[in-house]
């Protein structure tokens, strides 16, 4: 029985939207209540939030292809500047009510103008009888553009007085969007976690041609055994299943054991996929040397991972520099006596006592005058240092932001 | 002062103050404001010309500028820079400001400072001195500077070369790896369509890590050298981006496109010239017109192929489009991670390479790029050579050879190196100090003529005139040598001047032979000494080199120690270090070392026969061994170890005597061949010793400098006037250096009324009775002039700023201020 119901659309539609994206039934059946019919006007706007590879992203777009509706798709990310992101709507916008012309370019500056270019796209005879929807991806970049962008899309449809709607999608919740000063309240819609039911469903919906669907659902859940403690992302999971399969099939492919043979399919991935935590998934070690690692049987170890080469050489003064810059940043100045020179009294107990008792590394590095590091560094070189050019510009590099992060 | 124009130049994006008398409001931002004229300057950023009133009333006009977006004044950095050219702050109406921001901003210039120079104008066409003026203008003689010139050019231009295939050959390397992963990737790429794996995977964006050293400067030869080498190889499409020009996303796409479209046009510039203009106006920064160009032109070479087709087959149908990350470091990661995450977006459509130059470690990349970035690279890690290493390849092929005719003393080769291993790690710039001690040998000694391959020095020489051959005998080995011959001999040399010339041909000669012997030996001598515990004589060659240079290096407590050291070697490592020595000295064709040869390997041999022998007769260590073992008690083992120390020290194995003979060889042969070079007569006009010059240019003090110049102007100046102890005023001193001679009594802040006070006492002071007159509270116009002069002098100098917590007060930023 399907769980997707629209009068709207034909059954074998909404069948096939369900096969291709399970365990987000219910997600979509919203979706498709709010948009309404075709010709229907839909909420002005509408706020869908959720983690990293929840769908949100994925179910808009097949929603949107599948059922042919008229829309606009955006990456934020892609836009630096307001004016590039209404400048790539209208552009789409074009190609979508003029398929044969060539797109020109219109150059829109404001928002003002892109209300008013909006319009004019609009008039075209096969957008006004449809809903026009404007997804705007990765909508957390709309905070950084000019204030009156995120307010006016949320509303555009009352401006453009046009039958739009704007859809905004994001990882983070719709709190942290508010403006001070009060906007339209979008209808927002969350897309929760996948569980690892939901994660097995998927994982093991396409499966490779060569092999059965249980054999690899039995890979699947071998490898959600071991990874899903660390990693719940779907894309990263499905990266991970693609790069270890050929490993786990192998025994099957030499004939020491059957598909059914799981135990012994099992043994065989296990230590190999606990290697692969260390090193694949932590980017130690790049997906395709992995892969060549696994045909030439070789071990992991001959191959270093990035963090093998933490060592750094550096010339005699720049160690020193460094040290003596930490040394700064980290003491306070009034110490320095007590550090640094030979001779230099007695302590007081009871001020030790009081005020030390905060480590500095938790309040972080202070700055300081370019003088105190200079002193600190004649006193930590045992031999004569002579304040050359080439000390001053390694200072300079050092305030460069390579050392200062 | 009437100001007619300034010239300011800057790297874009910088803003400047412009220090100077009363200007200290004064603020410029780039770009400039109309009415400016701009006029590219050689590399150097901008430089624009702004047309100012007379009277300068344009400066003070700040409504003319455009506002500033982030109208903070930098305060001026506390380290001067140099002093010349504030002289020309007095007299003359009409002034060029220059000013310049250095090294603030950019790493390139190396300096901490910004500075204002004051440029009297010249005529337009100015005159590039070039180097052989220089040489035409020697103090002297003008005979043979053209020769000495000639000669030195021909010999860099060698040493050049030379330098050049070194870097060649150590980087290939490394470069034939990135190819091959270049290739790797792209190949991946055009599969990922059918298969079910890569379908399966998620698209990374595969990345080269390439790990350069902390030698940032050395890094602009190797990734210059890098892009071409793709750009031969693999695709026309490489971009280098360095962090300095890509302050904002924007900016990064705006320089990739830009520099893509231009090496599309070089690709073939005839015909696409007409599309690139049309297009070039029109892009939009953004992937999506990158992806729709990249289409445009591979279905534009898809199409043009089968016209060409033997250029085709060496390049793809869609070959990768390679960015390089010049520092990775310096890049802010919101411009980096924008960068990746668009860019595998479109990674499907835009074969994209990213190659990344770390200076540091490859761990900055996990730590600049969070995971969920990160995971979309694919990055494989390539490493270059340590710069240690190379620095020890440039010596070996430079230094330690008799193929150039120069040669470094030791106190220089020890500047050269100190810098490198103290300072920097660039062999680039050790390779730059190498230039300048030839160059400056050549300018500085003028027998540097004969310094160039042996026949043609001695042709030179019998061309010489009588003061040419006066020089000779000015120099002090040959003052030695003439010293040591004979009486007739002795005045023939100092008389006959064709006698002189004969000798020193004989004297070049050995010189020559002196060194194509020294060199072999060294290299042997250091195969001993490389693998002894604790390296008596040092690990690398280089330092060996040095201590033979120093003195009679068979004289040092160090290489007896290593000799001690060397005859207890084992016989495996023996026989390996001298079949090495075989072969080093195999390798060099002279003549001169056939016995040594032959005497070696007769050494070789005889341990062979040892070997033959030792497996007969074994039996006597071997019972000594098992009577050890045999008593376990405490008097008796001590009983046994004595006598067999007593043996031992008695009766040597034949192994030993052999090792023995062995040392007492190679000790012969270091004490024939590695004399010091000052010991042989004509050094001089081969090795360049002038030290401190070097010191002076490579690792200069300009905080010594400075405070010199300030405090005792007669080291500078040479005015016999203000010849004074250091602790006195002296009133004939330059205005600046009383007024910094007072600064420098004065605690953090200073009056800057008492500061006047003290100044005009101290100008006045010799008037002797008209002091009192003058002390009357008023102070001199003109001094009053001279002391605001010399303050904003100092401010410039980075000395003093203004203080916002006093106004009549200035801080100052140095010394004493703590």
């Amino acid at each position: 029985m399907p769980t997707l119901e629209h009068p709207e659309y034909p059954e074998a539609t909404l069948l096939h939207l369900e096969s291709i994206m399970p365990c987000r039934e219910s997600q979509m059946s919203t979706l498709l209540s709010i948009f309404g019919e075709r010709q229907q006007y839909s909420f002005p706007s509408i706020f869908i939030y959720g983690h990293t590879s929840s769908g949100k992203t994925y179910v808009l777009q097949t929603l949107l292809k599948t059922l042919k509706l008229p829309h606009v798709f955006v990456n934020c990310v892609e836009c630096s500047t307001s004016r590039l992101l209404l400048e790539k709507i209208l552009s789409q916008l074009q190609s979508l009510s003029s398929k044969t012309k060539h797109a020109s370019h219109t150059s829109c500056d404001t928002l003002n103008q892109f209300v008013y270019l909006f319009k004019q796209e609009t008039m075209a005879e096969e957008l006004q009888n449809e809903t026009i929807y404007i997804v705007l991806d990765k909508a957390e970049q709309l905070r950084e553009m000019e204030a009156n962008v995120l307010p006016a899309f949320l509303r555009l449809q009352e401006l453009a007085d046009r039958n739009v709607t704007v859809i905004l999608v994001t990882e983070i919740v719709w709190e942290l969007f508010r403006p001070s000063t009060g906007c339209f309240e979008p209808l927002t819609l969350y897309f929760p976690d996948y569980s690892i039911g939901h994660l097995q469903k998927i994982l093991s919906h396409d499966h490779p041609p060569e092999y059965s669907a249980d054999f690899y659902a039995a890979y699947i859940n071998i490898l959600l055994g071991v990874f899903y403690t660390v990693c719940r992302d779907l894309k990263e999971l499905r990266h991970l299943a693609a790069l270890n399969f050929s490993k786990y099939c192998e025994p099957v492919v030499k004939g020491e054991a059957n598909e059914r043979d799981t135990r012994r399919l099992w043994k065989n991935i296990e230590s190999h996929l606990k290697k692969a935590m260390q090193t694949v998934y932590l980017r130690e070690l790049s997906s395709s040397q992995w892969e060549r690692l696994q045909q030439d049987e070789g071990e992991p170890g001959q191959v270093k991972g990035l963090s093998a080469h933490t060592h750094v050489e550096l010339p005699y003064y720049s160690k020193f520099l460094l040290i003596a810059a930490y040394l700064a940043s980290y003491n306070p100045s009034r110490t320095d006596k007590r550090f640094f020179l030979k001779h230099h009294g007695k302590m007081k107990k009871t001020f030790l006592n009081k005020h030390e008792k905060t480590s500095n590394h938790l309040l972080g590095p202070k700055p300081f005058p370019l003088d105190r590091l200079l002193a600190i560094l004649y006193s930590i070189v045992d031999k004569r240092v002579v304040p050359t050019g080439n000390i001053f510009s390694q200072i300079l590099m050092m305030s460069l932001p390579t050392v200062r992060r | 002062m009437r100001v007619k124009s300034i010239l300011l130049s800057a790297r874009e994006g910088s803003d400047w103050t412009v220090p100077g008398v009363g200007w200290e409001g004064f603020r410029f931002f780039a770009p400039p404001p109309s009415g400016v004229r701009t006029r590219p300057l050689g590399g150097r950023g901008r430089e624009w010309t702004v047309p100012l009133r007379e009277g300068g009333g344009a400066l003070r006009d700040e409504k003319k500028l455009p506002p500033s977006p982030n109208a903070h004044a930098l305060a001026p950095p506390p380290f001067p820079s140099f002093p010349y050219g504030l002289r020309a702050l007095a007299g003359g109406s009409r002034y060029c400001v220059h000013v310049r921001r250095e090294g603030w901003a950019n790493m390139s210039t190396c300096s901490v400072s910004k500075g204002c120079f004051v440029f009297k104008p010249k005529s337009k066409k100015r005159r590039i001195a070039s180097t052989a003026d220089y040489f035409n203008d020697s103090k002297n003689d003008s005979e043979d500077s053209g020769l000495r010139f000639a000669t030195c050019e021909s010999l860099w231009k060698q040493i050049k070369s030379e330098t050049e295939q070194i870097q060649e050959e150590l980087n290939k390397q490394l470069y034939d790896n990135i190819i091959r992963f270049l290739r790797r990737s792209h190949s991946e790429f055009q599969e990922k369509k059918t298969e079910w794996t890569c379908r399966m995977k998620s698209s990374e964006i595969p990345t080269a890590a390439l790990v350069l050293g902390v030698n940032v400067t050395d890094h602009d030869l190797t990734f210059k050298r890098l892009s071409e080498v793709l750009q031969d190889n693999v695709t026309p499409y490489v971009v280098s981006l360095q962090a300095k020009e890509c302050p904002g996303i924007r900016h990064l796409l705006q320089k990739l496109m830009g520099q893509l479209m231009d090496c599309y046009v070089e690709d073939d510039q005839s015909e696409e010239e007409d599309y690139v203009t049309v297009s070039k106006k029109r892009i939009r920064c953004s992937l999506d017109s990158l992806t729709d160009w990249y289409e445009c032109v591979t279905k534009k070479t898809d199409s043009e192929t089968p016209s060409k087709k033997r250029t085709s087959s060496s390049r793809w149908e869609s070959p990768p489009i390679v960015v390089i990350f010049k520092d990775m470091e310096s890049f802010t990661t919101k411009v980096l991670q924008d960068f990746i995450v668009i860019s595998s977006q479109h990674i499907h459509e835009l074969p994209l390479v990213l190659i990344f130059g770390i200076a540091t470690s490859p761990m900055i990349i996990h730590r600049l790029l969070p995971h969920s970035v990160s995971s979309l690279l694919c990055i494989e890690l390539f490493q270059c050579l340590s710069c240690k290493e190379h620095l020890a390849t440039v010596i070996d092929k430079l230094l330690l050879t008799s193929k150039f005719p120069f040669k470094l003393s030791e106190k220089v080769l020890q500047v050269l190196i100190n810098i490198f291993l103290y300072h920097d790690f660039s062999v680039q710039n050790f390779i730059k100090g190498f230039q300048l001690s030839v160059v400056e040998h050549f300018y500085s000694q003028p027998l540097s003529v004969l310094c160039c391959q042996l026949p043609k020095a001695k042709k030179r020489v019998n061309s010489f005139s009588h003061e040419q051959c006066e020089r000779i005998r000015s120099l002090p080995s040959f003052r030695r040598y003439v010293e040591s011959q004979v009486s007739e001999k002795q005045i023939a040399l100092l008389t006959e001047d064709n006698f002189v010339k004969e000798v020193t041909q004989i004297l070049l000669e050995d010189l020559h032979i002196y060194h194509e012997n020294y060199f072999p030996v060294l290299k042997c001598l250091h195969i001993f000494t490389s693998s002894l515990p604790k390296y008596p004589l040092g690990k690398q060659i280089r330092e060996l080199h040095c201590a033979c240079l120093e003195k009679r290096v068979w004289e040092t407590e160090e290489y007896e120690s290593a000799l001690q050291l060397v005859r207890m070697l084992c016989k495996a490592d023996l026989v390996a270090m001298l079949q090495k020595c075989v072969k080093i000295f195999m390798s060099f064709p002279g003549k001169e070392f056939g016995n040594t040869v032959e005497k070696l390997k007769e050494f070789l041999a005889q341990f062979q026969n040892l070997e033959a022998e030792a497996s007969k007769v074994q039996d006597e260590p071997m019972s000594s061994q098992k009577e050890l073992q045999k008593k376990t008690d405490l008097y008796h083992l001590q009983k046994t170890l004595l006598q067999l120390k007593d043996s031992r020290s008695k009766k040597l194995t034949k192994f030993e005597m052999l090792r023995f003979e062995v040392v007492d060889f190679i000790d012969s042969l270091v004490r024939n061949y590695l004399a010091p070079a000052e010991m042989q007569t004509l050094h001089e006009v081969v090795y360049f010793s002038a030290a401190s010059t070097l010191c002076e240019h490579l690792n200069a003090a300009p905080r010594t400098a400075l405070h010199t110049a300030l405090n005792k102007p007669y080291f500078y100046l040479k005015n016999q006037a203000l010849k004074s102890d250091a602790g006195c005023f002296s009133n004939k001193a330059p205005d600046i250096c009383i007024a910094y001679k007072l600064h420098l009594e004065c605690g953090r802040l200073i009056n800057l009324v008492d500061w006047l006070e003290a100044f005009s006492t101290v100008v006045t002071a010799v008037k002797g009775t008209d002091a009192d007159s003058v002390a009357s509270d008023e102070v001199d116009e003109i001094i009053h002039a001279r002391f605001i002069r010399a303050v904003s002098e100092l401010q410039l100098l980075g000395f003093i700023k203004p203080s916002k917590r006093k106004t009549d007060h200035v801080a100052r930023l140095t010394w004493g201020g703590c």
